[in-house]
């Protein structure tokens, strides 16, 4: 390979990468539950690129596998297994009031892609020379949008995609890092994330059913001094 | 083979309740599986303790891919313990409600599906099996959470779901670092003792944020303070055969991948790896012990002792003392045979008088003599009163961390499982002696004509099953377990 073709794909990859850490900013602000799904969807196919184009690279045959993997579970069994398990209004709905506003959201979210290039660049300079390129650290900066989606949002489909974006984001930094890695335990975490979509795609329908609303993050009547003490009348005698 | 069996058993079992031949059918199954298993498990434990392990480790083949030491079969035990106690349980507090054929199906797979998953956490020596194993523990046991489908069992099981693999998210990219400092330090066989034997020559930064990322990652599962949120609401609104499951093994088997990384972690003295244990254990005892004063639900007060005495255990393997690695192993056991045994009497409790909530219930022991003297025993067992298994093993941290020269440890340490003993004995005694001061007039009326025929058989033999071990590992320790236990702490260190 020669040394153009290694430039070349060095910088498609970076692109994939940079193109990743947006969709991230984009799960953590988009209101409009379908918009995160589909966002979602992007940011997957971005990552298998990026395996496909590190395969190329470093002629590992193992990321082809890595983002095969990716490009079947994530952008069509997720959404059709979320069409089967969970109710049709989990795509609807759209989130007015969340925990912060998107400008306030989107400058946590910014802060947290700098301190994640802070942490990522000597983690990725200690494996090895081969691994710097943008990988490691745009993974934990996924890592981190994904938790902090986790925190702002309310309804159920953002929350779920919350989950699988920082699943992303580990194995953007993973196939960087981690390239030998057996196939055998990357289908085991392919299936693993299909089994947490159908889990919560059911826990979803449940709350539908005994709750009625989708906006599971403001269930919030277990605490220490909540609705056991008002439930019963000699709890403040 | 006994490996493969044991893994293979809980899954054929979940297979086998799924066919339509009756209640009776399926709790028959799990009950014999469970059973089944303890059987082997012992038996591979008796081999182990013998010095005799079954599997040559480290060797290319299947057996690589399995651990059957000292550490790992002693938590072996305990899940397959538990499991048993807790399908026998089952039997009898599930019927209670008569619920559908259906959904009573699906409690008994997803139990049988949760126990696999427990069991394969110790028996996998891969640290990424072993991440994707813990994330099957949550997927399993959330519907086991939601069961009832009130709201607040919903909100629990979702609490739990997302605050689970949000950890495990964390802890993934741990495993990955933690492979990345294998292959950067000359590569190796990705397996606890591999990474033992790569451990030297691996980059210090990798390895050190691996660890981190992972101990906040599973700790959020361990219930660990700052991350313990989740736990008491979960531990609390499952069914109780559940609930001892999740308090008394689950959170063990999760504290066991944190442990494994010990041993690797002291090729990296710089790291201080025992210092954030000891600090996130002793945080963890102190809040616990704190929020056990004001809980207004008796099974959440059992719940937060789970997150005391995992604190407990944590903050004694951070003293760095062999003798307080004995104590924390002994901690371990003692903690799983009693938490499982007081959610027992939780449940028994819950079917005498149908309300979780502490206020409502006086008198207990009036009510049922059965519930209310379990209660009492597992208040006083868990607080760690002293003819008691927990009193021992406690007893034994203390005393280590004293030789250690951990004044202040000690100290707080001591205090924290006084206000604790105090919390738990305050809200078990108002429960089971306390004389109802203003009878509530809807309340304790309707709940005493309700009073059912009494406890069900089998809920009262699993009770007695589960005080067993309670009572004996209270006044004396045996032999081949005293072995296991040396075992199982050495394996702590390089």
């Amino acid at each position: 390979m020669s040394e153009a073709t290694q430039q070349l794909l060095d910088n498609l990859n970076a692109l994939a990468c940079g193109l990743f850490l947006l969709t991230g900013f984009g799960i953590v602000a988009t209101r409009q539950a379908r918009g995160c799904l589909l966002l979602f969807i992007v940011q997957s196919l971005l990552l298998a690129a990026s395996a496909a184009l590190l395969g190329m690279r470093y002629g590992s045959g193992h990321l082809y596998g890595v983002a095969l993997v990716n490009l079947v579970s994530k952008p069509i069994i997720v959404p059709w297994l979320l069409r089967r398990t969970s109710p049709a209004e989990v795509y609807t709905r759209r989130e007015i009031d969340q925990a912060l506003n998107i400008p306030v959201t989107l400058t946590i979210a910014l802060a947290l892609a700098v301190f994640a290039y802070f942490l990522g660049v000597p983690l990725a300079n200690a494996a090895g020379a081969e691994f710097r390129g943008p990988n490691v650290p745009i993974g934990i900066a996924g890592l981190l949008l994904g938790a902090f989606t986790l925190t702002v949002r309310r309804e159920a489909l953002p929350l779920l995609i919350g989950i699988l974006a920082m699943e992303n984001g580990a194995f953007l930094a993973g196939i960087s890092i981690a390239r030998d890695l057996d196939m055998l335990i990357e289908l085991a975490i392919a299936t693993d994330g299909l089994i947490i979509v159908f889990i919560m795609g059911v826990l979803v329908r449940a709350v539908q059913q005994h709750v009625g609303t989708t906006a599971v993050g403001e269930l919030a009547s277990l605490r220490e001094r909540g609705v056991e003490s008002s439930a019963s009348p000699e709890a403040n005698p | 083979m006994s490996v493969v069996f044991i893994l293979a058993l809980p899954v054929v079992a979940a297979l086998l309740v799924l066919l339509p031949l009756g209640k009776r059918w399926m709790s028959g199954v799990t009950v014999a599986a469970c059973l089944g298993n303890l059987v082997v498990v012992a038996r591979l434990a008796w081999s182990v303790v013998g010095g005799t392990p079954p599997l040559r480790l480290g060797e290319p083949g299947w057996s690589q891919w399995f651990v059957a030491d000292g550490l790992s079969v002693l938590i072996l035990l305990l899940i397959a313990l538990v499991a048993t106690t807790a399908a026998i349980y089952s039997v009898g507090y599930m019927a209670h409600g008569n619920l559908q054929a259906r959904k009573l199906r699906l409690y008994y797979a997803n139990y049988n599906f949760f126990v696999f998953s427990m069991l394969a956490i110790p028996l996998l020596a891969e640290p990424t099996l072993v991440w994707i194993v813990v994330e099957l523990t949550t997927l399993c046991s959330a519907l086991l959470v939601a069961f009832e489908n009130t709201r607040e069992a919903l909100e629990a099981a979702w609490k739990y779901v997302v605050l689970s693999l949000m950890g495990a998210g964390v802890a993934l990219l741990g495993f990955l670092l933690l492979f990345a400092a294998m292959q950067a330090g000359g590569g190796g066989v990705y397996t606890w003792a591999g990474l033992i034997v790569a451990a030297p020559r691996m980059p210090p930064i990798l390895l050190q944020t691996a660890f981190l990322l992972i101990l906040i990652g599973l700790g959020t599962k361990v219930g660990l303070v700052p991350m313990h949120t989740w736990l008491p609401d979960a531990h609390s609104q499952a069914p109780s055969p559940v609930c001892a499951l999740l308090s008394g093994v689950e959170t063990t088997a999760i504290l066991y991948v944190i442990l494994r990384l010990f041993p690797v972690m002291q090729a990296v003295p710089q790291a201080h790896v025992e210092t954030w244990a000891l600090v996130l254990g002793l945080l963890s005892v102190g809040f616990a012990a704190f929020l056990l004063l004001q809980v207004h639900d008796y099974k959440r007060l059992f719940a937060f002792s789970t997150v005391e005495h995992m604190g407990i255990i944590l903050a004694a393997i951070g003293l760095g003392a062999s003798a307080a690695d004995y104590g924390a192993m002994q901690q371990i056991v003692n903690h799983s045979v009693t938490k499982s045994f007081c959610f027992f009497a939780a449940g028994a409790t819950l079917l005498t008088v149908h309300t979780r909530d502490i206020a409502a219930v006086r008198g207990l022991i009036r009510r049922s003599p059965a519930a209310g003297a379990a209660l009492v025993f597992g208040g006083l067992a868990i607080a760690g009163a002293p003819p008691l298994a927990v009193f021992l093993s406690e007893f034994a941290i203390l005393k280590a961390a004293l030789a250690q020269g951990q004044y202040l440890a000690t100290a707080l340490l001591a205090l924290f499982i006084a206000i604790a003993f105090f919390g738990v004995m305050l809200h078990v005694n108002r429960i089971v002696f306390g004389v109802a001061e203003h009878a509530g007039p809807q309340d304790s009326d309707s709940a005493a004509q309700r009073t059912g025929p009494g406890l069900p058989f089998s809920c009262g033999l699993a009770l007695i099953l589960a005080a067993v071990p309670v009572l004996v590992l209270g006044v004396y320790v045996p032999e081949p377990l005293h072995r296991l236990l040396t075992m199982a702490a050495a394996a702590l260190t390089r």
